[in-house]
Order: C-alpha cells, then sequence, then structure tokens
C-alpha cells in the first residue's frame, strides 16, 4: 500500500498565484490509550539490556580496479662510464681502469676487502654449513594437512564479448594450456563474438601465447599427446579443424562441411594408432565419426547411435561426450543427451554390433564421462546432479554415486595419479574434490572458483594442476595441495577392494531383482487363469507406495539391530521396493554395506 | 699497486674459486678475471641487489650497515664485499 497524498486543483486555477495564509493548530487525530490491550502483554521486570557507548562502525571492503602489468626487463650491458669514454673503444677503457687502479683509495679498500674475502672464503673450505647429518633416518610421517587448493593465475577472455570457456587441454608437457570458446547458448551467440580460440603459457595471464582461427567457433579442443605441436579441434558447425603451431593460427585443414557433423561437435578424442593421425568426434547429430588427420575431406568411419541397431539417424541419440582409454582400443563409451551411457565396440563385424550395451542413469545429458586410469572397468560419469561411477558389467544402474548437488554438474575428470580422487565443477562456479576413499557424502574440498558457471576441466597429467574454465571465458588454473596429489601406499588396494565390494552388492540387489520379477511373472500367470483381467496392478501407485512403505518401516525395525545405518544405500532401497508391489516377500531388503 | 696484485693472486689461489670482479660505484668492472659479457652481468645485477641489501639493513637499523653477503646457490657460492666506493665480488664453488 503506497503512502500518497492526491493533490486535486482545479483545471481553471492552474497557474494561479498560490496565497497562504496562516491558520491555527488543528487536531487531525487522536488515539486515545487502551488499557484494555495492555492485557495482551506481560509486564516484564527487570529487563536486562545491554548497551554500548561506542561509535558505529561499518565494514566495508575496496578493492582497486584492476590494471593490466606487463612485465619487461632493461638490459644495461655496460655500466656507467663517464661521458667522455667510449664504452666500445678498448683503449679509453684501459686508460679508465688504469687510472682508477692508481687511485690511493681503490687500494685500500681493496686490501681490507681482500682479507675479509679470504676470511669467508677459507670458511667455505673449511666446512660444509649444508651438510645433511641425519639423511638415513626414515622420514616422519608428516600430519596429514587439510586439503587445500589455490589460485595461481586466471587466464581471461581478451575479447569484449566474453564466451565460455567450452574445453580445455594441456600440452603434453605440462607448459601450455589449449582453451576453446564459443557459446554454447542456443542463438545467444552475437555477430561481433570473435571466433578466435588461444594457445595460453601457464606462466604468462597477460596474453595468449598462440591465437588459433576457426571458421566457426570451437567446441572442443585437443593436443595431440603424441605430437606436442599439432592439435585438433571440433566447431560449433560440426566440421572438425586441424592445426599445427609451428605454422601458425589458421588451420591446417577442415573437413568439408557436407561430411562432418550436423550439430556441434561436442568432444573429439585422439586415437591410438600407428600412423599416430586418428581423430574420432562425437556430436548431438547422433553420430561419432572417425577421421584421418591428413585427410579430413570426409571421414574414414561412420556410426550412428541408434539403440535400435538399424542405424537410423533420426532415432539417434545425440553424443555429447566421448571416452577412449589406449589400453582398450576397440572399445568406446558414449555419453548421450537423453543421459544413457552407449558402450561400443569399433572392431565390430557389423554395425548393428557396434553398439554394445547401455547403461541408462541420468536424467540429463551426460557431460562428462571418463574411465578410471587405475581401474579401466571403472568409470565416471557426470550429469543432471550428480556424479555417478559405474562398473562395466553391471548395467542396470551405477555401483556408487554423490547425492543430488544443489546445482548442476557440468564436468568432472578423475586425477591421474591418485585412484580414488575426482574433480567436478558445478554451475554454481564451485570446483569440489572428492576422495572416496576418505570421504563419500561430501566432497573432501569444496572451492568457489568464481561466481559464474564453470563448464569445463582439466587436469595436468602430473596431478597438482588443474585448469577450470568459466562462462565468462576465464580460465582458473589451480595448485592443489600434496595430500591430494600424491599416491598413498595402500589407496589402489583400497579402493579395488571398495569397488569389488559395491559391484558386488549391486550383482546381488540385481539378481534379486530379477528373482522378483520372475515370481511375480509367474504368480500372475497363475492369478489370471483364476481372476481373468484383474492385475496386481490395478492397486493403483499410491496405494502401493504406501504400502511399500509400511512394510519398509516394519521390516527396517526388525533388522535394526544388525543393519548398519548405510547413507546413500537408504535412498537406493525405496527405490527397489517401489517396482516390487508385494513387498511382504522379500526378506533383506536393507542390504548392509560396510563402512570403511 | 703491488699488494693489491697479491691480494687478488692468494684469493684467486685458494680452493674453488672460480672468478673474481671488482666493481666500482657505478657498475663499472675494473678488474675481472672473467669473460666480458659474464662480468658486465655480474657487475650489473649485483650491484642493485647489494643496494638492495644495504638499503634493507640500514632500514632496520639504521646505525648499521652491511659489511657482507653471501649468495648461496646450487651450484657456486657467490660473496661480495662491499665499500664505500668499491665491490669485490668472488664466485666460488663450495668445497663437496
Amino acid at each position: 500500500m503506497e503512502i500518497v497524498h492526491v493533490y486535486t486543483r482545479l483545471r481553471g486555477e492552474f497557474g494561479r498565484q498560490c496565497l497562504f495564509s496562516d491558520r491555527p493548530a488543528e487536531l487531525l487525530v487522536d488515539v486515545p490509550p487502551d488499557p484494555r490491550l495492555a492485557q495482551d502483554f506481560i509486564q516484564k521486570n527487570p529487563r536486562d539490556q545491554a548497551l554500548q557507548a561506542c561509535r558505529d562502525m561499518s565494514e566495508h571492503q575496496v578493492n582497486t580496479e584492476r590494471f593490466e602489468s606487463d612485465s619487461c626487463g632493461i638490459n644495461h650491458v655496460e655500466g656507467g662510464w663517464p661521458k667522455d669514454i667510449n664504452p666500445q673503444e678498448m683503449e679509453q677503457t684501459i686508460r679508465y681502469r688504469k687510472k682508477v687502479e692508481k687511485d690511493e683509495s681503490y687500494v685500500n679498500s681493496l686490501l681490507t676487502l681482500g682479507s675479509v674475502m679470504e676470511h669467508c672464503i677459507r670458511q667455505n673450505n673449511a666446512v660444509d654449513i649444508y651438510q645433511e647429518y641425519f639423511e638415513d633416518e626414515d622420514e616422519v610421517e608428516e600430519s596429514p594437512e587439510p586439503p587445500s587448493a589455490k589460485t595461481i593465475n586466471v587466464f581471461r577472455d581478451p575479447n569484449e564479448v566474453k564466451r565460455t570457456v567450452s574445453c580445455l587441454s594441456w600440452h603434453p608437457d605440462g607448459g601450455k594450456l589449449a582453451a576453446a570458446y564459443s557459446c554454447l547458448q542456443f542463438q545467444r551467440s552475437s555477430r561481433d563474438m570473435s571466433l578466435d580460440s588461444y594457445i595460453w603459457d601457464i606462466e604468462n595471464p597477460n596474453r595468449p601465447e598462440l591465437t588459433l582461427k576457426p571458421a566457426s567457433p570451437l567446441v572442443c579442443l585437443e593436443y595431440n599427446p603424441k605430437d606436442s605441436h599439432t592439435l585438433v579441434g571440433g566447431a560449433y558447425n560440426g566440421q572438425i579443424a586441424y592445426w599445427d603451431t609451428r605454422r601458425g593460427s589458421q588451420p591446417v585443414e577442415t573437413s568439408s562441411v557436407e561430411q562432418s557433423h550436423r550439430d556441434p561437435v561436442y568432444k573429439i578424442i585422439w586415437l591410438q594408432s600407428k600412423t599416430g593421425t586418428d581423430v574420432f568426434s562425437a556430436s548431438t547429430d547422433g553420430q561419432v565419426l572417425w577421421w584421418d588427420v591428413r585427410r579430413l575431406s570426409e571421414p574414414t568411419e561412420r556410426l550412428v547411435l541408434d539403440l535400435s541397431r538399424e542405424g537410423n539417424l533420426d532415432r539417434a541419440l545425440g553424443a555429447v561426450s566421448l571416452e577412449f582409454e589406449s589400453t582398450m582400443p576397440t572399445k568406446f563409451l558414449v555419453g548421450t543427451e537423453q543421459g544413457v551411457v552407449v558402450s561400443c565396440n569399433r572392431k565390430a563385424k557389423t554395425p548393428a554390433e557396434k553398439i554394445v550395451c547401455s547403461y541408462d542413469g541420468h536424467h540429463g545429458p551426460v557431460y562428462a564421462l571418463q574411465r578410471n586410469p587405475f581401474f579401466p572397468k571403472n568409470f565416471l560419469t557426470v550429469g543432471d546432479w550428480t556424479a555417478r561411477i559405474w562398473s562395466e558389467d553391471i548395467r542396470d544402474s551405477a555401483i556408487m554415486w554423490t547425492k543430488y548437488q544443489t546445482s548442476y554438474l557440468m564436468d568432472a575428470c578423475w586425477s591421474p595419479v591418485r585412484p580414488s580422487v575426482f574433480f567436478t565443477v558445478k554451475m554454481d562456479g564451485v570446483l569440489d574434490v572428492w576422495d572416496i576413499l576418505f570421504k563419500q557424502n561430501d566432497p573432501t574440498l569444496s572451492l568457489k572458483v568464481c561466481d559464474e558457471a564453470l563448464y569445463s576441466l582439466r587436469l595436468q597429467d602430473n596431478g597438482r594442476l588443474v585448469a577450470c574454465g568459466s562462462q565468462q571465458g576465464g580460465a582458473t588454473l589451480l595448485e592443489i595441495s600434496s595430500g591430494l596429489s600424491t599416491l598413498q601406499k595402500n589407496d589402489k588396494s583400497l579402493l579395488a577392494a571398495m569397488f569389488e565390494r559395491e559391484t558386488k552388492r549391486e550383482k546381488v540387489l540385481e539378481a534379486r531383482q530379477r528373482e522378483i520379477r520372475l515370481k511375480e511373472r509367474s504368480r500372475s500367470e497363475q492369478s489370471r487363469e483364476g481372476e481373468p483381467g484383474r492385475e496386481d496392478a490395478d492397486h493403483g501407485p499410491d496405494q502401493l507406495i504406501a504400502k511399500a512403505q509400511e512394510d519398509f518401516y516394519v521390516v527396517t525395525e526388525m533388522e535394526r539391530p544388525t543393519c548398519l545405518k548405510v547413507g546413500s544405500l537408504l535412498v537406493a532401497v525405496p527405490r527397489e521396493i517401489s517396482i516390487i508391489p508385494n513387498l511382504a516377500e522379500t526378506e533383506s531388503v536393507g542390504i548392509c554395506k560396510e563402512i570403511t | 699497486m703491488a699488494e693489491v696484485e697479491e691480494t687478488l693472486k692468494r684469493i684467486q689461489s685458494q680452493n674453488g674459486v672460480q672468478g673474481i670482479i671488482i666493481v666500482n660505484t657505478e657498475g663499472i668492472p675494473i678488474k675481472t678475471t672473467l669473460d666480458n659479457a659474464s662480468t658486465v652481468q655480474y657487475a650489473g645485477l649485483i650491484h642493485q641487489l647489494v643496494m638492495k641489501a644495504r638499503s634493507t639493513v640500514r632500514d632496520i637499523d639504521p646505525q648499521n650497515d652491511l659489511t657482507f653477503l653471501r649468495v648461496r646457490s646450487k651450484k657456486n657460492e657467490i660473496m661480495i664485499a662491499p665499500d664505500k666506493d668499491y665491490f669485490l665480488i668472488v664466485i666460488q664453488n663450495p668445497s663437496d
């Protein structure tokens, strides 16, 4: 309700002079005290009230405007020779030097300096002051420092219109970072948006080392792990382009538009091959194409991600991520927009057999997909609000997953040095470091890198440096504390045990599921003979859920003393129950897992 | 004059000494046993370092002054004896 005073005036009176006049005070409102209202309140006597007689302070932060600094050195070649002497002329300089040497103060000072110096030299020769006395003793176990990460550098998009860093790739030796910039939001890219992508030298955040100029903004970019001068990038318009950094900013070759993808190329990976020139790319148009970079005019092979195995492009799933492990050169994984991860075999005899199996687990696009470098049978996927770890053998569900986060996860990768550590980035600008041997419910370290969403993430091969790219074109380089980037002694065996245990749990659940379904089917067949037309599904989902809940609580109450509290599992079990119509038949619903 | 030469020769003969440079306050190398390029580089860089070290010492305590500066690195040790008008710089490989 606005407090408003309406001021009305006759039209004829506009412009007339205001005539002010005095008038006596007028009582407008008189609100007498109402003692009855006091009965709503209880009198409190005595009262404690804290007072402080001091000045009011307020906290205020000030940050100076960021200015661009450039470091450059001045090389002063020769000392400050007097004006009349030309330092290049040997004669003049020698004459000057001889003159100085004859100076008495020179002689005196040099004698004193000489004696001081001699003393120190002799000292050096006498004792080695840096000798290690107790080298052989075992190193004391350092108390584990809390995990931390430090921002080292931020590489900002030098253009006016900021684009998202959609992909990052480290140079194989680690000193350079290639970043692909594009605007991934639908039709949001403006006309004057620059098309360039950059290669940054990590020591110099002021200026990119090399600019790559494709015909269309690059969505993904990869260095060739074998040849550090070549890069291949997938563009927004579906083309693939190949660069050689020795040849400059223009791509050496670009694939032809007709033969390329019809949608942005979301991921491109170099393959292990004898020639070292094979790549394969995936895009949301549902195709996975193989290319030889020497001849980008047409792909060498094509695969359509149609789960019905008919090669039908209309029904194909759009691919958003790709995974290839050099230890398993014929198999690869594709993550799709529909939340399904498809496992494919490149060397299958018929195109229909190329798609081996699919893992359905996410509600949204699978943005990142990576096999664990130490345990290639397990892979990590990220999509919707969770990160899930899968085992290749279990098709129905992931073996481990994080709880639903508050914002969307955009990218993830395993640490190349520690098998149990993986990193995720989210849309609220947070980088999470998860160590599943340490804590499974929450990230071990959670860092807010920037205010805008983080879209991409890549770890350098030494496991210490991580680069993440944001929506406003800033790529942040962080260094992780040594606790998270050095391999501990029991890591591998503990993690292997954990994965095995989880896999076994899922297998048991799967087997149980199958059993129940079988029983269901056989029972429904019997009941159909007795009462034609009546099916258990008649109960209606709500009643089923209510019944299931009741039964569940009963069973857990019964099993409470024997069952340990399990975090994520309790979330999973109701899911199973809701499919099971008649819960009374199930026995041990709460399958316990040990907590390490 | 001869004593100066003798002193320098004595220093040079010590174990591990790689080079000696005498620089004046303007950064001009007066006498050196190294090649010109290195001499000029050392003279320029060390001059700045000594100035900084000296001002540091004097800032902390104005009555104090820098008497000697040793820069020990992985490969060798640079010892600098500063004076009012001249510096004596000796590069030594410590004994180990």
